[in-house]
């Protein structure tokens, strides 16, 4: 037996990995940008390719095709920048995709027990069935957030 | 009536740094934590190795007043290929002097941006955040991040160790030559 999350509908994102597709709620989503010059720098968490500058933001790019379609993206069209939370905070991460990106209205089906972590829902659209992403498990992060060493706002120099 | 005098912005705070060079990655360190720049021959006379099995980045350590300051390999430290360094950061306040390949320039940075969250492995205790200059973004290093409290507990027993082995080395060569001449008498 199935749950339905929601009785009304909510809004997604959907973006194209491959011949995959997958699901964000609308509301983490910032923008979708054309890929932009990657600034790579010594660093060891290795799902995170670098970062671009956006809006005056540094923002890192994941690639999260190599956990969802068992391989990294060899081309990508777009950035999809989406909010990704860190307990109470929330940061941007870019997520490179290989197509157009497409918002939709669907209802939201729970996972069960057995779904991989990453997995918040389902959806079913046009004939498919789409996993809706978990950003927090798919994304890196800390396992523990300290709030005093993780400012939400960028930081002004101090001499 | 007299109108009203134009409101100035404040002018954003700006910290001087030093653009420094390691196998061709650029790095950012405040030019306030840096207490002398050497070239690497004239360390030459002052070091004395030093080794640990599991800190390659330390080769040697310089003897400065009553403290042992440790020379870290950069290039070693953030795991980018060898390169032949030629100067050397005294950091202020650390017991680090950096191995670096040369300084690219001085400039200053108004806005200093906290590594990402997504980053949560050792690059958190290297980098105090990014900047962004000139349309790159540079990482601006944490002077008291390449080496840890604990690593430099180990080095400081390393040394420890090695100098108790000196000091029992001359107590039995200076044993010997006393028997010898004891024996000539």
């Amino acid at each position: 037996m199935t749950l339905i999350a929601e009785t009304e509908l909510q809004s997604f994102v959907l973006l194209r990995l491959g011949d995959r597709r997958f699901a964000v709620t609308a509301n983490q989503i910032a923008e979708l940008v054309a890929p932009s010059r990657i600034f790579r720098f010594p660093h060891n968490t290795s799902e995170v390719e670098g970062v671009i500058l956006r809006r005056g933001r540094i923002v890192p790019v994941c690639d999260v095709a190599e956990t969802l379609i068992g391989q990294g993206l060899k081309s990508r069209r777009f950035y999809l920048i989406a909010q990704r939370c860190y307990g109470v905070q929330t940061e941007w991460v870019a997520l490179p995709v290989t197509g157009d990106c497409e918002l939709i209205n669907s209802e939201m089906t729970l996972p069960s027990d057995t779904d991989a972590p990453h997995v918040s829902g389902w959806l079913s659209h046009a004939g498919d069935v789409i996993e809706v992403l978990n950003l927090a498990a798919l994304t890196p992060g800390p396992t523990e957030i300290a709030p005093s060493t993780a400012p939400l706002q960028p930081q002004e120099a101090r001499p | 009536m007299r109108p009203n005098s134009p409101i100035k912005a404040p002018a954003p705070r700006s910290e001087q740094i030093i653009l420094f060079r390691v196998s061709g990655q650029i790095f950012a360190v405040s030019s306030a934590s840096v207490q002398e720049v050497r070239g690497i021959d004239s360390l030459s006379g002052a070091v004395k190795e030093v080794s640990h099995p599991s800190l390659r980045k330390v080769k040697h350590v310089v003897r400065r007043g009553e403290n042992s300051v440790y020379v870290v390999n950069a290039a070693m430290h953030f795991g980018l290929p060898p390169a032949p360094p030629a100067l050397v950061f005294v950091l202020r306040r650390t017991r680090t002097a950096l191995l670096i390949d040369g300084i690219e320039k001085m400039t200053s940075m108004t806005r200093l941006q906290a590594l990402p969250l997504a980053f949560c492995h050792e690059e958190r205790i290297w980098y105090r955040g990014l900047t962004a200059l000139d349309q790159a973004v540079v990482p601006v290093v944490k002077p008291d991040g390449f080496l840890t409290p604990d690593e430099l507990f180990l080095l400081d027993a390393s040394l420890s160790q090695e100098a108790d082995a000196e000091a029992i080395r001359i107590a039995e060569e200076n044993a010997q030559d006393a028997q010898d001449s004891s024996f000539t008498q």
